[in-house]
């Protein structure tokens, strides 16, 4: 059975060596009719463009991504570096009709985005050519291998129950080199996937066939990272299932949140796609969905008909009611670790990590302030973009929309929520975006805390200080200090992952949803102490 | 101001220092010999099988004690001299006190078995333990097989954690079956079939005969005094029960027995001197308490009852009805009330086991009255608070299997045996209890 193990760990890491490699392969460059056709449909009226990529990439020797790369970024800076000294000249010489003018003719985006659509189609290479024989090799592999180190546990975790043997004694566990060269990777893949997309446009020809089929067009690296992390998901689900085979609530809530990024996350959006109509996730609530207030999605949903403003209207009575009636009655879990996508990842592939979350009190303090003001910094941002669409205004309050919805967009939404937020699970944790940053959480858990029938019950005085549930809170929660008191535990970030009760191994904590009645209890001294309470009271009040 | 100085930061002492803390502003002096912070001593064991680290055993972090104005001081203490009121350790260096708490808990019972003092054998109780244990069990490279001698709670704890590092275990029970002392046969047997499960060498009906060492004083065998048979092993573990941690007071004028005597005050025969914890005996046992109680339970509601009497608010000890809780490997084992190993003239009992052999609960009930008196579960977790409640109320075995859906305590979604159960009483004993539904109303009313 280790044997199996190991031969599946060798196989999984060929599979991520190949699709690793993958970045290095392929030559790209383009025909002069494919840039036509490009800058066509692309409508640039910048004049410079076409020369500047003609002279950069329709060439006959081939280039590597990255010569590829740099060469339409450096034409990308040449062609707008022409209409900004335009624009400085009109400026000085004060000839404000020729300087507006010259704003069209700018070329807007990222130069990576540039870079990655050109890529896109001037790929040539082993990868593009064989993308079902290079999945077999990467997807297939890696898959494979996962499966073969995971599933013998099955046998070699022995009789169902608590499996945490050896976790502070692992080096992939207990924030050994291999976890720090888990990390590496996984910031690595959020940096190129976010700020370089052009440099892992290999990666989306393995997939493009499957993009195809379901969307109808070529895949964008959004389409490979859905897809990716659908499949990480299902591979993790199944040790999930297996480590916790002896616990309902875990298996159910596992199987629920890999339904809800199959179906809800990825498969809708992209049939809705195909069908021309906008790609929406129904159950990604705003303010987690932090763009759905934006102008261009709003615009978006304004064109599309009555299933956009069906989406509008379930966007706003999601975040507005439904949110908070469900958290009123099971707590925040029910998105957090029933739902959720963020979550989804964190239960699954962060479950291996989950003990790293900080306990202390400082840590806490932290989190209070983060998260709220994160809250805060997208409803401002919302608010700001909001008056500015209607009324038409590039800012409000002082604050530029496009500046705040950038900024947003930059540090939030790729630097926290994916490049920290996952990238940091092995050294700090599974939760780190769902702790510190997401907006939705804070909401949800200012509900949780002053309104919900939410709470974990603490079994009376069966508690014995071990500090199993602290260790293995996802949320830094030290479920222990509460337990120990005899208290219930009715914090707000506590996203009902059930785990404390599961690691308890003297049944003191219970996930329950109950009378508002009774759900906070504060004690003095714990149940099976017969102290004479009211002699207690009294002489306190004196 | 009083200076109170606490023996021993376990359970019993911490929560005494707390209790006091919260109701006056005395000063407070807690004693350690063991380790400069409380850790939770049944939690050891996780940090041995990889589950946790040491810190996280600690309930408070580091800065709790000065924040609360709790002193700590390292050392062990070597005497006590009553007359002039300190303590002095092993440096000779003394503290003064006008009020002194021994909480100085319990030690490893060794019964004067040949080689009990050789290299590898140890018990499961102190800090210290745990570190000989990986020194001696880092793995099974080192440790070829473990013997364990003592079939009670830390004995199987102590066997589950070397399991949980691939070492073979043979463990020696001196009764016919496991923890047959306190458990039923019917849960000893399960339990013996799960000890079993985990491929441990379970020897019932055996007894220890002597330990053997080698040049170097390191243990090699052990031989059985049924058989005579040798054993070959790197590490014994002692793990026949554990008894009052008092050497250090015997020499002063503070009566002892097998413990430190106290009354139903926590007071010993001199006057500002107290003893809570394992260390502490009842002169006289209460109900059907024993006079000594290792039980971290008893431990906390004694360091809750005397931060009172300290506090200047004399208040007896009066624990309330008995619980406790432990683990078996994977089985989970909860009572609330009592359930004797042999039923008394009195008492009537009602058993069902679950078909997979790891799931039981067991009830205890007057034949006569059919007043409620114990529940043992095994497998499913139960309600305190409803057992605290039944219990007082001095409610029927009736009205415990009607409404034992209130007392169910296993996480959402588990399958409920509920009216398995009742049916089954049912069929036993010709009654007709319905099953009630659960009632969240029931569940918060007064107790």
């Amino acid at each position: 059975m280790k044997r199996i193990q190991n031969i599946g760990l060798v196989i999984f890491l060929i599979g991520l060596s190949l699709f690793t490699g993958t970045i290095f392969t392929g030559s790209f460059h383009l025909s002069p009719s494919a840039l036509d056709a490009f800058i066509i449909e692309k409508d640039y009226q910048n004049e410079i463009i076409e020369t500047e990529l003609t002279k950069a990439i329709v060439t006959d020797n081939p280039l590597t991504i990255f010569e590829f790369s740099d060469r339409v970024r450096h034409a990308y800076e040449v062609a707008n570096t022409h209409y900004d000294s335009l624009i400085a000249q009109y400026d000085a010489e004060k000839n404000w009709d020729k300087k507006g003018e010259q704003y069209l003719y700018k070329i807007y985006g990222k130069p990576h985005t540039l870079s990655f659509d050109l890529a896109k189609i001037a790929g040539k290479g082993y990868v593009k050519a064989y993308t079902g024989l290079m999945w077999m090799l990467t997807f297939g592999l890696g898959i494979l291998g996962s499966l073969l180190f995971i599933l013998p546990d099955l046998i070699l975790l022995g009789k169902a129950g608590i499996k945490n043997d050896g976790i502070y004694l692992e080096a992939s566990t207990n924030r050994g080199w291999i976890a720090w060269l888990v990390l590496i990777y996984l910031v690595s893949f959020y940096l190129l996937l976010y700020f370089m997309p052009d440099y892992v446009v290999n990666w989306t020809f393995i997939v493009d066939p499957i993009s195809l089929f379901l969307n109808g067009s070529l895949a964008s690296q959004w389409f490979l990272y859905g897809f990716l992390y659908c499949m990480i998901m299902v591979v993790m689900a199944l040790r999930m299932y297996i480590k916790y085979r002896d616990n309902k609530y875990q298996v159910m809530r596992t199987t629920s949140v890999l339904f809800f990024q199959i179906v809800f996350a990825f498969l809708i959006p992209e049939i809705m796609t195909s069908l021309n109509m906008p790609g929406y996730d129904f159950k990604n609530a705003f303010p987690l969905d932090y763009d759905f207030f934006f102008d261009w999605n709003l615009d978006d949903l304004r064109n599309s008909g009555s299933i956009g403003l069906f989406i509008l209207i379930w966007g706003i009575v999601l975040t507005s009611v439904i949110v908070p009636v469900m958290v009123y009655f099971f707590g925040k879990r029910w998105y957090c670790s029933w739902v959720c996508g963020c979550g989804g990842l964190a239960e699954t592939l962060g479950d291996p990590y989950r003990q790293h979350s900080d306990k202390s009190l400082q840590a806490w303090k932290l989190e209070r302030w983060l998260i709220h003001s994160v809250l805060i910094f997208s409803l401002v941002m919302t608010l700001v973009t909001l008056y500015c669409y209607f009324t038409g205004m590039p800012s409000f309050l002082g604050i530029h929309s496009q500046w705040i919805k950038d900024s947003y967009s930059f540090l939030i939404g790729a630097w926290f929520a994916g490049v920290i937020g996952t990238g940091f699970y092995p050294i700090f944790g599974n939760r780190i975006w769902c702790r510190f940053g997401c907006p939705l959480a804070a909401y949800m858990g200012i509900v949780q805390r002053f309104k919900s029938r939410f709470r974990i019950t603490t079994n009376g005085g069966q508690c014995i200080s071990c500090g199993n549930c602290s260790t293995y809170c996802e949320q830094g929660i030290d479920v222990r200090a509460y337990a120990q008191k005899g208290e219930n535990i009715v914090r707000s970030s506590c996203v009902g992952c059930g785990i404390c009760s599961a690691v308890c191994p003297r049944g003191v904590l219970k996930l329950e949803n109950g009378p508002e009645k009774g759900r906070i209890n504060p004690t003095d001294i714990l149940l099976g102490n017969n102290i004479d309470l009211i002699q207690l009271v009294n002489k306190r009040e004196k | 101001m009083k200076h109170i100085v606490i023996i021993g930061n376990g359970i019993s002492g911490v929560t005494a220092a707390r209790h006091i803390r919260k109701n006056s502003k005395n000063q407070i002096t807690l004693v350690s010999g063991e380790a400069p912070y409380f850790f939770s001593r049944t939690a050891l064991m996780y940090v041995y099988m990889g589950h946790m680290e040491f810190k996280h055993t600690q309930p408070y972090e580091n800065w709790f004690w000065s924040k609360n104005k709790i002193n700590l001081k390292q050392g062990f203490v070597n005497r006590i001299d009553t007359d002039n009121n300190c303590i002095i350790f092993e440096d000779n260096t003394s503290i003064s006190y006008d009020q002194l708490v021994i909480a100085s808990g319990s030690k490893t019972n060794k019964f004067g078995w040949p080689g009990q003092d050789s290299k590898g054998v140890m018990g499961l109780y102190h800090k210290q333990d745990l570190e000989q244990l990986e020194q001696f069990a880092p793995n099974n490279q080192v440790c070829k097989r473990a013997v364990i001698v003592g079939g009670g709670l830390i004995g199987i704890e102590l066997a589950e954690m070397l399991r949980s590092r691939n070492i073979p275990v043979t463990f020696l029970v001196r009764e016919k079956s496991f923890w047959n002392v306190v458990l039923p046969d019917q849960e000893s047997e399960m339990i013996n079939r799960h000890i079993k499960e985990h491929h441990v060498d379970l020897r019932l009906s055996t007894q220890l005969r002597e330990i053997k060492s080698n040049d170097s004083g390191q243990v090699i065998s052990i031989i059985i005094e049924e058989t005579g048979e040798e054993i070959f092993c790197d590490v014994v573990g002692l793990t026949a029960g554990v008894s009052p941690n008092i050497d250090f007071v015997k020499d002063s004028n503070i009566v002892t027995g097998r413990g430190i005597k106290v009354n139903r005050f926590l007071e010993t025969n001199i006057s500002n001197i107290y003893a809570i914890g394992d260390c502490a005996e009842q002169q006289e046992p209460m109900g059907e308490r024993k006079a000594i109680e290792a039980v971290w339970y008893t431990g906390r509601m004694m360091g809750e009852t005397l931060a009172q009497t300290i506090c200047n608010h004399r208040t007896a000890y009066h624990p309330g009805h008995w619980f406790n809780s432990a683990k078996f490997f994977d089985i989970e084992y909860q009572t609330y009330g009592w359930v004797w190993a042999k039923p008394k003239e009195n008492e009537a009992r009602f058993y069902w086991e679950h078909k997979n052999g790891k799931m039981c609960i067991h009830l205890n009930y007057d034949k006569n009255t059919h007043e409620f008196i114990g529940i043992n579960n095994f497998g499913m977790r139960m309600r305190h608070a409803f057992f605290d409640k039944v219990l007082t109320k001095k409610k029927s075995v009736t009205y415990v299997l009607t409404h034992i859906s209130d007392a169910n305590f296993d996480p959402e979604f588990y399958k409920k045996y509920a009216s398995e159960i009742v049916s089954k009483f049912n069929r036993e004993n010709n009654t007709s209890i319905q099953l009630k539904k659960k009632s969240w109303k029931r569940i918060f009313s007064e107790a």
